[in-house]
């Protein structure tokens, strides 16, 4: 009895001297003009810029990350956390703007705003960009290793359906992705509304399921650069991402279309530094930080005079910066409300319980 | 009287551990089951989870649980009587234990490396003329990386159950004549099985519930209703459906423990001569 006392009292010691410690070395770094907590998509800015960012204001960054627009929005909305800065994709902003998630974005702080592209600025989620200011844009397609294969291409989204792709095709864990190819390459909305569609889009997703090796999140990447896997649908900056490691990969967008998204910075209504919250936002946006960002990032920046003191070769690849006509073919998400976003993950769920 | 004001004060932590962190939840976990998207009272979560998608992946959740519980089984028991068998028992039994102590993520990413088909584990399937084979995002994988995290805690109960044992009774046994089949079967397993049941407990409920998992090792190719509930609460928001889920997975639950439920004399009762 005595030795647990005595040991509980050490825990007791033990811990005060830490906590006490801790909360000496928090008081050191406090020493600029305040804090930002930023809560963005892991592997989405270049940590050196984050360190720059402090030298140069003062301002300390606190960095957190999340893995999708859902979790981060439900974050917010409940409360307790204190983000300052966010990155939303757009109809997750259309959402926020719903339901008024959002502080309003003065750009009389953001000078930097002129290098931005006008194609990616006004567009029908957020008029006026009254809310949020363009970070990164980017496609849905497929990444591929033709070494790995035996000489397929990958024109269409029914190329998946190629019966030599037994177990080799890697879907992506989210619901509209992967609904949203089914819908594509029936040559339906990736907005579609309609149960029918809907219905007809997963059957024909259940028929891929032979070809299906697994349906995973960012894992997907280092399998690709291990040639583990061969057919990934993913996002552009992460094909960009395998093929930077990793030179036999290419990446293509499918005929019939497919998604075309921006991820722009928002400030939440939680945030407690506003001023700097716009500090960070005008020092993203500086041509020299974002074109370094955007090589770090390997997503396409919407920023107009970062592209011409990037490499001309990643500028001009039609890949990850198609033009304007390409994008015309393209469809942007809406937000199509809880009910439907529910549909959609329940026939997602439907498709992946008749994997096997 | 002094005693019992002391009582009353010693039953503070228990009671308001139980009202905060268990009650209070469960509570709050039915209320929400009974509110659809809009906020209105409605049962249609209760009648949405006995479509086909929700019984197909209850079904498939105790399958797995299943898989899980029973090989955990089959190589703990074994592990465990060998153990009780040794010089230095706890010791082996620690070096057992310690690796539940690593995050499992990190144990689960490991296990992404060596199943790869470039990993450790491929390279000596060909080695010895067997090939390669796609190992990772398998059912085998699944249920063999769900085994390895949740053996300690089978062998755990099962050990202090036959530690207990006295051996008399083994001895007793041997002098009236039983062979050791016999042994096993009449006096070790009838007093170990309170052990075997508390480590079912502890290996079946949670592994109905394994998420993350599911979609780095099985790639989301087996779906529990872990997996189901984390979905509706991030992804749909769906804050109801997540909670009717939530309230079958304790149910079911409830009637484990009412199934593995040890009766009152337990193996350290009858471990003791008489």
């Amino acid at each position: 009895m005595k030795s647990i006392i005595q040991s509980a009292i050490l825990i007791l010691i033990v811990s005060g001297i830490l906590l006490f410690i801790n909360a000496e070395l928090n008081e050191g770094s406090k020493s600029g003009t305040g804090t930002i907590t930023v809560y963005n998509w892991g592997e989405y800015i270049d940590p050196d810029l984050i360190k720059q960012f402090e030298e140069e204001t003062g301002i300390k960054v606190i960095y957190e990350t999340f893995d999708s627009n859902e979790g981060m929005m439900s974050k917010i909305e409940q409360g307790g956390t204190a983000y300052d800065i966010s990155v939303p994709s757009e109809y997750m902003i259309e959402m926020m703007k719903e339901k008024n998630l959002l502080l309003p974005i003065d750009y009389s702080k953001i000078p930097n705003i002129k290098h931005i592209d006008p194609y990616f600025l006004n567009l029908p989620f957020d008029p006026d960009n009254q809310f949020s200011v363009p970070y990164f844009w980017g496609t849905v397609g497929i990444a591929y290793n033709p070494t790995l294969l035996e000489g397929q291409s990958f024109k269409s989204w029914d190329d998946l359906w190629d019966p030599s792709l037994k177990q080799r095709v890697i879907l992506v864990d989210s619901a509209r992705e992967t609904i949203g190819m089914g819908l594509n390459s029936l040559g339906y909305s990736l907005n579609s509304t309609n149960l029918g569609e809907l219905r007809e889009a997963t059957d024909k997703l259940k028929t891929l399921s032979t070809n299906v090796k697994a349906v995973i999140g960012d894992e997907v990447t280092q399998l690709m650069i291990n040639n583990e896997a061969a057919v990934a649908l993913t996002w552009s900056g992460q094909a960009a991402d395998m093929m930077y490691e990793n030179e036999d990969i290419d990446y293509v967008v499918p005929e019939e279309g497919s998604n075309l998204w921006f991820d722009n910075i928002v400030i939440p209504k939680t945030a407690k530094n506003i001023d700097g919250a716009h500090a960070f936002i005008n020092f993203m946006l500086d041509p020299e930080i974002a074109a370094q960002n955007a090589d770090y990032v390997g997503y396409s920046t919407p920023n107009l005079s970062a592209l011409d003191l990037m490499d001309p070769e990643v500028v001009e690849d039609e890949r990850f910066y198609p033009d304007i006509e390409t994008r015309a073919h393209l469809e942007v998400y809406k937000n199509l409300g809880l009910e439907l976003l529910g549909i959609y993950n329940e026939l997602f769920l439907e498709f992946k319980m008749d994997m096997k | 009287m002094n005693k019992s004001r002391l009582r009353s004060i010693y039953s503070i932590p228990y009671t308001a551990w139980i009202l905060l962190f268990v009650l209070a939840p469960i509570a709050l976990i039915v209320y929400y089951s009974f509110f659809d998207l809009a906020g209105n009272f409605t049962l249609a979560n209760y009648r949405n989870f006995f479509t086909s998608v929700y019984l197909k992946l209850t079904i498939s959740s105790f399958w797995y649980a299943f898989l899980i519980t029973f090989f955990s089984l089959l190589i703990a028991y074994p592990t465990a009587y060998l153990l009780t068998k040794t010089k230095h028992k706890h010791l082996w039994l620690l070096l057992i234990i310690i690796p539940s102590w690593i995050n499992l993520l990190l144990k689960t990413y490991a296990f992404i490396g060596l199943m790869g088909l470039y990993g450790p584990l491929n390279a000596f399937l060909e080695a010895v003329g067997i090939g390669k084979q796609q190992i990772l995002f398998t059912d085998f994988s699944f249920v063999f990386v769900s085994v390895y995290i949740f053996i300690p805690f089978m062998i755990l109960p099962i050990f202090n159950a036959l530690d207990k044992l006295n051996p008399a009774l083994i001895d007793a046994s041997r002098d009236l004549g039983a062979d050791s089949w016999t042994t096993f079967r009449r006096v070790i397993w009838p007093l170990t099985t309170n052990g075997v049941k508390s480590g079912i407990q502890v290996v079946f409920i949670p592994a109905l519930s394994l998420f993350m998992i599911t979609r780095l090792i099985a790639g989301n190719k087996i779906i529990t209703l872990g997996t189901a509930i984390e979905q509706q609460f991030l992804v749909t928001q769906n804050w109801g459906m997540g909670s009717t889920i939530a309230v079958f997975l304790i149910v079911f639950m409830f009637i484990i423990m009412l199934v593995t439920k040890g009766k009152e004399k337990g193996a350290s009762d009858n471990g003791k001569a008489r």
